[in-house]
């Protein structure tokens, strides 16, 4: 026994050097993905109908950008009234009161269990329902109207129908999220006689963002390629514009690889936005963030704060920036 | 006579068809210290969460310095109060929890300073001097711009009674404080609440700590299945219970 405990302390047994185990069924897959990327990229470069030229003449042409610009447009609108509107529903269907309740359910069954097409169509069509559209006293005079084709343009049409569509969705991911914070806090903060408004907004709201940021990141992804379905109603946003084009030049296979990297661009940005905004809203979270890739870089670039790790049980800084507090 | 600082008569609650109170009277004199014993499942904590009307009792009358709780009492029937005023109310009672329930997305300045600024609208540099003022107190000044997932279970519960105090309530009910500690953190809770009450704060502790009961407690009230068995000086009531109840249970936590 103590003999190989004054061995131990002596020699130090030797660094593991094993050989690694051997993974060949990796390196035919890889060489079957690197065969098919190679073949890809010749097929991109040689194949003259993807038609590259048409494709850059047409990136930064005057009614794409404008239709890029509605496209932002229209995802905007939609989601700020999806977002409005999901947090009201939300905090109704979580009421005591079974009409309230009630009311939130039927319209999330609704707008949720018809096609966000068949809605943009509806909208579109809605004077062949209510002619006038007016504003009064329920079953009274009306003090406000005016016709319905003028009032419900091809634009309102789809941020109606949009904007509704997502509110229904939005509801169920608030109310997942208001539901994830523990009880305890909504005592806690009873206990110190707060209010249901005040506990809300100061304690059970910034908790639930934790869990809400991250769907609401994807929804905002989601809505800037379904405002595409807004062609039918003759808006011209992104699609429309490349649509408009291709039907006069028959162009189009260039013009749908335009419009596509136009959405794969546009989703790129979001989904950085959503990375930054999910790191503000971990504040206080018991999980360790990673760095960013701009501290990773600093990382790589070995400053010597930078460069040390952090242990894996440690506690998370706050903010941002873990490797510099502790550093 | 000078009005207790809370009084309770024949408190009953139900959930559904289960009776957890069944005729809970007692009273607390400003400046005591009531520690309230027994099994779990015996009513401990839900006779603490009615003080502060978390629970809605059934029936029975609860005061709180000679004010009922939860109710108004006008030309003989009771009306239920309207939220701004149960809060109030509820401003005047700290409450500590078993699992602390600091708000893990504030610093511990933060967590001590928002209540009193949002509630009562108190100016935030007022009190934040005073919180850190009560955040020294507990021993923890060095920790004001910690998040609570940074501390240990003992230095959490010491926030959340900061947290309670910067309120400046006439009552502080604690429910359990130390059950979710490390044993050797609990000494350093039980010092901040011993402290506590020798500066006179009126307290109701439900506790399993039968030393803190003997030292610090006034009052020990032993309850089993909704009512209260035995009650009296601590000393007494552990040195020689009359029940067999409270025999059979202090047998087994000594």
């Amino acid at each position: 026994m103590t003999v190989t405990e004054v061995d131990h302390d002596r020699h130090r047994p030797e660094e593991i050097r094993a050989v690694p185990v051997r993974h060949p069924g990796r390196w035919v897959a890889t060489a079957v993905l690197l065969v098919l990327l190679a073949m890809l990229a010749h097929s991109l470069v040689t194949n003259p109908n993807f038609g590259w030229s048409v494709v850059g003449t047409y990136f930064f042409a005057g009614p794409v950008v404008r239709g890029l610009v509605l496209t932002l447009e229209l995802t905007a609108a939609a989601m700020v009234i999806g977002v409005v509107l999901g947090v009201c529903l939300a905090i109704l269907r979580l009421s005591p009161n079974p009409i309230l309740s009630g009311s939130a359910w039927c319209y999330i069954w609704f707008f949720r269990g018809t096609p966000v097409f068949v809605q943009i169509l509806f909208w579109y069509n809605i004077a062949a329902l209510f002619p006038h559209i007016g504003l009064g006293v329920p079953f009274g005079p009306q003090v406000l109207h005016g016709n319905a084709n003028a009032l419900v343009t091809s634009i309102v049409a789809a941020i109606l129908a949009l904007g509704l569509n997502e509110a229904a969705y939005y509801a169920e991911i608030v109310r997942a999220g208001i539901l994830s914070v523990d009880h305890g806090q909504v005592e806690a903060a009873q206990s110190l006689g707060m209010r249901r408004i005040q506990l809300m907004r100061r304690v059970v709201l910034p908790q639930a963002m934790r869990v809400i940021v991250p769907p609401t990141g994807n929804e905002t992804i989601s809505m800037l390629k379904t405002t595409s379905l807004a062609s039918v109603a003759a808006v011209t946003e992104l699609l429309y514009s490349a649509q408009q084009i291709y039907a006069r030049t028959y162009q189009t296979i260039p013009l749908l690889i335009m419009a596509s990297i136009w959405y794969l661009v546009l989703t790129t940005v979001l989904t950085v936005g959503q990375y930054y905004v999910e790191r503000h809203y971990a504040r206080g979270a018991s999980y360790a963030l990673p760095p960013t890739p701009f501290q990773r870089l600093q990382g790589m670039l070995g400053s010597r704060s930078a460069r040390r790790r952090v242990p894996p049980g440690d506690v998370p800084g706050p903010l941002s920036d873990p490797l510099r507090r502790q550093g | 006579m000078p009005v207790p600082m809370l009084l309770a008569e024949g408190v009953h609650k139900r959930y559904g068809h289960l009776e957890v109170l069944k005729g809970i009277s007692l009273e607390v004199e400003a400046s005591q210290v009531l520690c309230l014993l027994g099994p779990s499942g015996s009513g401990k904590s839900t006779f603490l969460r009615c003080i502060n009307h978390l629970e809605k009792i059934n029936s029975g009358r609860l005061w709180v310095d000679g004010t009922l709780v939860g109710y108004a009492e006008r030309n003989g029937r009771l009306h239920e109060l309207p939220e701004r005023e149960v809060c109030r109310r509820r401003t005047q009672i700290g409450m500590v929890f078993q699992r602390f329930n600091l708000f893990p997305h504030l610093t511990v300045l933060e967590n001590v300073v928002t209540a009193p600024v949002v509630v009562k609208g108190e100016a935030r540099p007022v009190v934040t001097e005073r919180a850190r003022r009560l955040l020294d107190r507990v021993g923890l000044s060095s920790k004001v711009d910690a998040y609570p997932n940074q501390l240990s279970g003992g230095q959490q519960q010491r926030v959340a009674i900061a947290r309670a105090l910067a309120m400046e309530p006439k009552l502080m009910l604690f429910d359990e404080p130390t059950s979710a500690l490390d044993p050797e953190l609990v000494g350093e809770v039980l010092d901040v609440m011993r402290d506590l009450a020798s500066d006179g704060m009126t307290m109701v502790v439900v506790t399993h700590e039968i030393g803190f009961a003997r030292e610090v407690g006034d009052t020990l009230v032993f309850m089993d299945g909704g009512v209260v068995l035995e009650e009296g000086p601590p000393r007494e009531v552990i040195a020689s219970p009359r029940h067999e109840r409270t025999r059979s249970f202090l047998s087994k936590v000594l």
